[in-house]
């Protein structure tokens, strides 16, 4: 029997030499993302942009036209409406004013309930969702706060672990990742919701590992071979990382990919979002977080006894 | 580094099997788990909403609501204490209630000084500091205002919330549904959560509800141009009656309030639904008073703050006990009855956040998330097994075992699974794989650098240690942190995050290498060769 090997051993690619393009496509990328997120925006749910949602599911495909022009002539405000699984569910989305009235929502609920019913008798309400003004701003603030406190958090840990340099390069590294699935989600105009804010909290622990994983072999290269150039150095660490990372990242594509066409549509969204957050990870621990060590200056005398401070992270294995 | 003594291996299986164990209730149907001995494990995981259908709701108190009833207390101490006043009563007019405040005039100029003696006298201490709960304070020279004092707020806030969690418990046992949370958060908002719920509507409506149950005397003397007009005459106010569907003129006095009531039971009056419903002692005494004074004259039966219905005294009602009839249905009459027997809430409470799963949605999603999940797991464990061989099914055991241990600790803790929990348990098992991955790797390397098999694990193992702890360590903080400053569903995530973190470790590392020193210890020296 022979085991697989997906990435042959020794492999000596140079990916630092392509650091130059890695940067240009991230930029282009960031770039887009930053401008789907100011003109386009990112299509809110209920969550944060508060209002009424409504599932409404049906025992036959319903026409989503019909059902659209039946709740705009009831004239409640510009309601979003999407069609789920084949338009067997349809989920109905209503900004309510201001005044938060839960009198309001109910009424509005009913309303168009009623307007569905008329023409389809079997329509059922599956789910229902109403968030005030008030908690959907508290939600953006706490999800946003936990989100960027977590990212510092964990940024301050491998500076104290490793050096300065590796701090900054994951956090620019963790920035980029969340920067561009935010950009996706501008594009593509796929709900965002709390579930999804769990789903970049997933990218950013995916993201994070990968990063860590790579700096680890860096650190213990650094350690290793003295006089070696920090180019050459970054080469070999990813090179000799890279069955890991290919293999790491394949298992977790191919364990979302199963979640995502069989996980229904309430998985949809957010393993969605982490399969691009992985791709997007993999990529910037590689294109992202090693070049900004070596532009940061990072030598073999990083890790050095000298270094007061840092001597007791010395390894004195041979 | 691989030898282990036989007290950790001991110690490991002890924490496996205790693992184990506590998650197998999960493996079987809840009416089944519920009626297994005493020793048994008996707790399982619970699901959020999300994933089985049901009904959360965020309510908050309308602090405004919460003042009108202490100040109208408040204006009942006053006016019988200015009455009671040493050297004769002290008049005062122009009360007015506002919001939080309290404001009345007193109309003889030099007594102003002996008033503010006596308002100070009413407010009360509150907290450790010695704080009073209002501040007296005078303006335009004769005008006194009580105006509550920051500690003052919070402590009505807190008894009022207290008291509110104790109602909605009540209000919601009587709906006869299973297991609801009720938890208070924050200062001034309780969430609410009720699994399975045919009718969410039917909750929202017996929360919604303050349910205050005043009776009032309708104030025959009104003049109907002035009540068309909006204006009502001193000493009375104008409410909607439900009934007719006009304002009507009633007594600002309360004859009775539904604080007074000790029971109350849908029934029905000739074919009629009807609630029936019986006072206290103190109750029924002043409500057999006013009856005998009043006989001939209407009075108002008020909840909350709209009439539902102005019968007319026909003869004093002397045994405690009377009938409320207005437009009811059987449903809106039992609704009632409920509202009543459990109390009216200390303040308004509103829905601020509602989300609702249909069961029929909740179950769906179990079931394609399970099946996912699963089918999710096979793939890796494959790929595992194609990739490492032996080591691979080290690594499949693991996480099988880790995956077991989340759902036992879970249980243990009474941890709830969300939507975004499962996201967590998706990042977990990438980690677990992430940590073999690495360690079978590395054995790779060193393999092929040309040591033995035995020195190639142990170094394997070694030095893959350090980047495994160093990349779940940084997610442990990640994860306190969400838990820390982030609300529902980042909390969920977190949890699951930080017990997988965890357990993955001492499954991905920890056992995987028990395995490698079994094997090695039964077949001692003789492996010379590993396929990896």
């Amino acid at each position: 029997m022979r085991l697989v090997k997906l990435v042959p051993d020794n492999t000596n690619i140079g990916f630092v030499r392509w650091r130059f393009v890695g940067v240009g496509v991230t930029l282009i990328l960031i770039a887009l993302s930053i401008f789907g997120l100011a003109t386009r925006g990112l299509n809110y749910g209920v969550d944060f942009a508060g209002g009424l949602k409504m599932e409404v599911g049906f025992e036959q495909p319903a026409n989503v036209d019909d059902v659209r022009s039946r709740i705009g002539a009831l004239g409640i405000g510009s309601a979003t409406i999407q069609e789920i699984d084949s338009a067997e569910i349809i989920s109905i989305r209503v900004p309510l004013q201001e005044d938060d009235n839960p009198d309001a929502a109910k009424a509005v609920e009913a309303q168009v309930l009623g307007a569905i019913m008329e023409a389809y008798p079997d329509a059922s309400l599956r789910s229902q969702d109403v968030v005030s003004g008030k908690v959907s701003g508290e939600l953006i603030r706490d999800g946003t706060l936990a989100a960027i406190v977590a990212m510092i958090g964990v940024a301050i840990f491998i500076w104290v672990r490793f050096e300065w340099q590796f701090g900054v390069g994951a956090l620019v590294a963790l920035v980029h990742d969340v920067v561009i699935a935010l950009g996706i989600f501008a594009w593509t105009s796929l709900e965002f919701n709390l579930n999804i804010i769990a789903a970049l909290l997933t990218i950013i622990g995916y993201s994070l590992n990968d990063t860590i994983v790579n700096y680890d072999r860096i650190r213990e290269n650094l350690r290793k071979y003295r006089k070696m150039e920090m180019i050459p150095l970054v080469d070999l660490s990813v090179n000799e990382m890279l069955a890991r990372t290919v293999m790491t990242s394949l298992t977790m594509a191919v364990a979302l990919i199963a979640l995502i066409v069989y996980g229904g549509e309430a998985l949809f969204g957010f393993t969605l979002a982490m399969l691009i957050g992985i791709i997007v990870g993999t990529y910037s621990s590689i294109y992202v977080a090693g070049p900004i060590l070596i532009w940061l200056g990072v030598g073999p005398d990083s890790f050095l006894p000298e270094d007061t401070g840092a001597a007791e992270r010395v390894s004195t294995r041979p | 580094m691989l030898d282990f003594s036989k007290t950790k291996v001991w110690g490991i299986i002890i924490l496996l099997a205790a693992g184990i164990f506590f998650a197998v209730p999960n493996a079987f149907p809840e009416k089944q788990v519920s009626a297994w001995p005493e020793w048994a494990p008996r707790a399982q995981m619970n699901l959020g909403l999300d994933l089985r259908g049901g009904s959360h709701l965020l309510l908050e108190a309308n602090s405004d609501s919460l003042f009108e009833t202490r100040l109208e207390s408040l204006e009942d101490n006053v006016r019988v204490e200015m009455r009671r006043a040493e050297g004769g009563a002290i008049a005062i007019g122009d009360v007015s209630l506002r919001g939080d405040r309290l404001r009345f005039m007193v109309r003889d100029a030099a007594r102003v000084d002996q008033a503010v003696d006596i308002a100070r006298g009413l407010t009360q201490a509150v907290g450790v500091t010695g704080a009073r709960d209002y501040n007296v304070t005078v303006e335009d020279d004769n005008r006194l205002l009580f105006t509550p004092t920051p500690e003052g707020k919070a402590d009505a806030v807190n008894v009022a919330m207290l008291q509110a969690v104790e109602v909605i418990r009540r209000r919601i046992d009587e709906l006869g549904t299973r297991e609801p949370t009720i938890i208070r958060e924050g200062d001034d908002r309780v969430v609410v959560q009720v699994p399975g719920l045919d009718d969410p509507q039917a909750l929202k409506d017996l929360l919604g509800k303050t349910a205050k149950l005043e009776f009032k005397m309708v104030d025959v003397d009104a003049d109907a141009q002035q009540i068309a007009s909006g204006r009502a005459p001193p000493g009375s106010e104008l409410l909607m009656n439900a009934d007719i569907g006009q304002p009507m003129a009633v007594k600002r006095r309360v004859i009775i309030s539904g604080d007074q009531l000790t029971n109350a039971q849908q029934s029905f009056d000739r074919g009629q639904a009807i609630v029936n419903f019986n006072f206290d002692a103190t109750g029924a005494r002043r409500f057999a008073r006013v009856t005998q004074q009043n006989v001939g004259k209407p009075f108002a039966i008020i909840l909350d703050d709209v009439i539902i219905s102005a019968p007319t005294i026909r003869s004093p009602i002397l045994g405690g006990s009377g009938q409320i009839s207005g437009n009811f249905t059987v449903e809106s009459a039992n609704e009632l009855a409920i509202l009543l027997r459990s109390g009216r809430l200390p303040v308004e409470l509103n829905v601020i956040e509602e989300r609702t799963v249909g069961p029929d949605l909740g179950q769906d999603s179990i079931d394609a998330g399970v099946f996912s999940s699963i089918l999710a797991v096979a793939l890796v464990m494959l790929f595992m097994v194609a990739t490492y061989g032996r080591f691979g099914i080290y690594s499949c055991i693991a996480l099988a075992l880790n995956m077991t241990l989340i759902v036992g600790v879970m249980s243990l803790l009474g941890a709830t699974l969300t939507l975004p929990g499962l996201a967590g348990f998706v990042l977990t098992v990438g980690a677990a794989v992430d940590a073999n991955v690495l360690i079978n790797e590395r054995i790779r390397e060193e393999l092929r650098k040309g040591r033995r098999v035995m020195d190639a694990v142990k170094t394997g193992y070694e030095q893959a240690s350090t980047t495994i702890f160093d990349a779940n360590v940084t997610n442990i903080i990640a994860a306190i942190i969400m838990f820390w400053l982030g609300s529902g569903p980042i909390k969920g995530f977190a949890v699951v995050l930080t017990i997988g973190i965890v357990t993955s470790l001492f499954t991905a590392v920890t056992v995987t290498r028990m395995f490698a020193y079994f094997w090695f210890s039964r077949r001692e020296g003789r492996i010379k060769e590993l396929l990896i």
